[in-house]
């Protein structure tokens, strides 16, 4: 059934949704996560989508393609014959001046690879909802982090969701990022494969209205057809040398997103009484030691951290919500202080004992504190391995050893590892 | 229904040509008497008056010589974004402007053409070819042939003719130079059934701009590949560029044909053949193939070209 | 859109526009390529019939129309390739060696 249909059969949300006042602007719907992202693409409504199917991403390109077979957008489709052309075209439809999305997941992103320094490269605003699922080999097609984490440094904004409510919630965001003009940075919305993508929950979904009028119009830099204005795009930088100027200013705008990102979010959570940052903390201030995850597994997390606080044990979380950029400085802020902290990754980096991308990125943020709390890492749920409860419970009882200890026992940890 | 593109009326004379807008500028870096902007300039010198256009590029010489940042030849909107992906690029660019045109955004009427070296088209571009080929995106895309990679210093592509040297092909005691045929991709993009495909040399400069005409005039995709020799890659003078693409068709290395809605048609007969030799001499690239223990290679290549003719009258209803 | 980039070689990263997007159309005909040359073309006007195929041959945008007719080469941005010399039909173009010229 077209989810449209649902939303026309589901009840108005009147319930109390934020912990500020009452937002009734919005119906809720039992949805896939999937489908959470294709409803916030008809409702940005882009000019252009440009997509390839992908497991498990291919329920939004095909949930996308009856939106647009119903005439309920006004979006032209290409349907490509590969993700490399899918990028493509969505470059070729960004530097023509229109609003365009693309989705993908795993091998797909990977086959985008060199795309996506040109598109952020040239800076082109384009949102692309990335279904994170593991790289092959050997091939596997569920949940891990490697897929986005391989692209960590090619000048995108990468987000992550914990939820199909977060994966709708992003993707709308990510337009207003995106197009920022102090921005003008792709952004790469990511949403665990299965576990958000294809369980159902739960999703408030906002009124047309209030998000068109969020979203807003694109008004592009440059454009291919401004007959005006003709421009040429991609040029060749050779004999004189000015790649690393631009560069530097890819790095700027990386450095305006902190800002723009929790403005948006501020903004986001005045219509949706969801507010967003950079990360979300629970119970950090009085915290001795932490855990930090992100994607779905910070759902599971916090479950049991509020647990353990609800019995007096000093324990904290900071679920990292944006990746990139790196928000280093509030981190440490955040973490200062604390005796120890456990970092959850879900892809590793074989680069020799060194951990997961986000636990090398976090110790290198606390690096400068005064008083640096340890460190531990823990790989975990690659190639889509259940995290349990009672995994985490020993990660977390190694934690608070090594908090009471001052010592850290190993540093790099493969939890749910069969031995 | 489909156009019929014989029957638009568009001059082809040079004092009517002459007035057009040069969309490409001086000042631009190809070598001196490259082929590549002699293909481009006769390919729009078909662009009808009163609309706008956007061209793209793959990577490579055309590429990288026309704008070296902070300079561009382009009198006109230009995109280039990777090696193998300028028909997918330009198929993002024109999806683009129909549905802004279509919301009323856009007034201006838009043609979309891609140059491509054969590298770029032959080989690593060609999945990203077919896909917009067989999309139907209004498209123009031209394969400026100079049949290898000349941009990074002349290795062998899937165009390059056997028994040629490149650098990657290179001739020796146990190699007479690249050991397998061509492919023929202008049949390969014909085969996609879209409204006009046509093989063209830049000798030919009046067949070349009557094709130009009709591939601005089809409302689809279309794939011209035309001879654009390099004299650096096919070791001859560099006055004699368009000399060799002449022979070349003289010698029916490279047949001037088109593909007009399934229909095949010889559009450059040629009363007189030469012997493929004759074309081949004059290019260092092929002078390994004019001593005694080649020979046979240059008997093969010649019944090649034999063959590949006959099969092209047949498909154009010439044979006889 | 005219811009100006003298000094370009010195600028910082502030002023470069974003992703190396050049918004003037066409100025490459600041960048001469004439030095190129070592041969120049040099046009007999009167064995020249105006069949304008220099034109339609040149690679480098360089032969200069007026109503209709050739009426010079833009040696700012011939290279001297001597295609033109080499595709007249009259043979109304020579290549003269440019050391000569300049003495």
């Amino acid at each position: 059934m077209a989810i449209s249909n649902k939303l026309i059969n589901s009840q108005t949300n009147k319930e109390k949704t934020g912990n500020d006042k009452t937002i009734n602007n919005s119906k809720a719907v039992a949805i896939v996560g999937t489908d959470a992202v294709s409803e916030a693409m008809r409702q940005i409504n882009p000019d252009v989508v440009a997509a390839y199917p992908i497991t498990p991403q291919t329920a939004i390109v095909e949930s996308f393609s009856q939106l647009v077979a119903d005439g309920l957008v006004k979006t032209h489709m290409v349907t490509v014959e590969s993700e490399h052309s899918a990028m493509s075209a969505a470059i070729g439809a960004s530097a023509a001046g229109s609003r365009v999305m693309t989705c993908t997941s795993s091998q797909g992103l990977a086959y985008m690879w060199e795309l996506l320094y040109i598109a952020s490269g040239l800076r082109l605003p384009i949102v692309m909802p990335n279904v994170n699922r593991a790289l092959s080999a050997p091939i596997n097609i569920h949940c891990d982090h490697s897929d986005s984490m391989g692209a960590r440094d090619a000048g995108w904004i990468q987000i992550f969701s914990e939820n199909a409510q977060e994966a709708y919630d992003n993707t709308l965001q990510a337009i207003r990022i995106a197009e920022n003009p102090d921005i003008l940075l792709p952004v790469m919305v990511l949403l665990d494969g299965f576990i958000i993508s294809h369980a159902i929950e739960r999703v408030e979904i906002i009124d047309n209205d209030i998000v068109s009028k969020f979203v807003g119009d694109f008004n592009p830099p440059y454009s291919l057809l401004d007959s005006q204005n003709p421009v040429s795009v991609g040029t060749f930088d050779s004999l004189y040398g000015y790649f690393f100027e631009f560069k530097r200013q890819q790095e700027e705008a990386m450095l305006n997103a902190f800002k723009v990102i929790k403005d948006v979010g501020k903004e986001f959570g005045e219509i949706s009484g969801r507010h967003y940052g950079l990360f979300e903390s629970v119970g950090i201030e009085d915290a001795e030691f932490a855990i930090i995850a992100t994607g779905s597994a910070a759902g599971t997390i916090r479950h049991l951290v509020e647990d353990m606080r609800s019995r007096g044990i000093p324990i904290g979380m900071i679920k990292l919500r944006v990746y990139r950029p790196f928000p280093a400085k509030e981190l440490a802020e955040a973490l200062s202080g604390l005796k120890a902290v456990a970092v959850f990754d879900r892809s590793d980096t074989f680069a020799g004992n060194m951990g997961g991308p986000i636990f090398i990125e976090l110790r290198s943020s606390l690096y400068d504190l005064q008083q640096r709390p340890l460190a531990i890492n823990y790989i975990y749920g690659l190639g889509g391995r259940d995290l349990s409860i009672e995994l985490i419970e020993k990660a977390l009882g190694e934690l608070i050893d090594a908090a009471r200890s001052g010592q850290v026992k190993q540093t790099v940890n493969y939890l749910g590892l069969r031995e | 229904m489909t156009a019929n593109l014989t029957k638009q009326k568009t001059s082809t004379k040079l004092k009517d040509l002459v007035k057009k807008p040069q969309i490409l500028t001086g000042g631009h870096r190809l070598c001196a008497g490259c082929g590549a902007p002699i293909a481009v300039r006769q390919m729009l010198l078909g662009v009808p008056d009163n609309v706008k256009l956007v061209v793209a590029n793959p990577t490579g010489c055309l590429e990288v010589s026309t704008t070296i940042y902070p300079y561009t030849s382009w009198n006109t909107s230009y995109i280039h974004c990777a090696f193998e992906n300028a028909a997918a690029t330009l198929s993002g660019v024109e999806t683009a402007y129909k549905s802004l045109k279509e919301q009323g955004k856009i007034k201006e009427d838009y043609r979309f053409i891609a140059f491509g070296g054969d590298g770029g088209t032959y080989d690593i571009g060609l999945q990203s070819l077919s896909g917009a080929l067989e999309r139907g995106h209004r498209l123009i895309y031209v394969c400026y042939n100079n049949e290898a990679y000349m941009n990074t210093g002349i290795q062998r592509s899937g165009a390059t003719p056997m028994g040629s040297w490149t650098t990657t092909s290179p001739h020796g005691n146990s190699s007479s130079g690249k050991k397998e045929n061509r492919k023929d991709l202008t049949a390969i993009a014909a085969a996609h059934n879209i409204p006009y495909v046509a093989q063209a040399s830049i000798s030919h400069w009046k067949d070349l701009v009557r094709k130009a005409q009709k591939a601005f005039a089809a409302d689809g995709p279309v794939f011209i590949n035309v001879l654009s020799p390099c004299h650096r890659g096919w070791r001859f003078p560099m006055e004699n560029t368009v000399e060799i693409a002449r022979l070349a068709v003289q010698s029916c290395a490279w047949p001037l044909f088109e593909v007009e809605n399934g229909k095949w048609k010889l559009t450059t007969k040629v009363p007189k053949k030469i012997p493929v030799g004759e074309y081949l001499k004059h290019q260092g690239r092929f002078a390994h193939l004019f001593k005694e223990e080649n020979k046979d290679v240059l008997a093969l290549l010649q019944e090649n070209v034999d063959a590949e003719w006959e099969k092209l009258l047949q498909l154009c209803g010439e044979a006889e | 859109m005219s811009w100006d980039i003298k000094g370009i070689q010195q600028w910082g990263w502030k002023k470069h526009p974003a992703g190396a997007v050049i918004k003037d159309p066409g100025n490459s005909r600041s960048f001469k390529t004439g030095g190129w040359r070592t041969f120049r073309p040099v046009r007999d006007e009167e064995k020249c019939s105006q069949c304008l195929i220099c034109f339609v041959y040149c690679p480098d945008s360089a032969i200069l129309i007026k109503n209709e007719k050739v009426v010079g080469i833009d040696y700012d941005f011939c290279k001297g390739c001597g295609i033109c010399a080499a595709e007249c039909p009259l043979d109304a173009i020579q290549m003269v060696d440019e050391s000569k010229l300049n003495k």
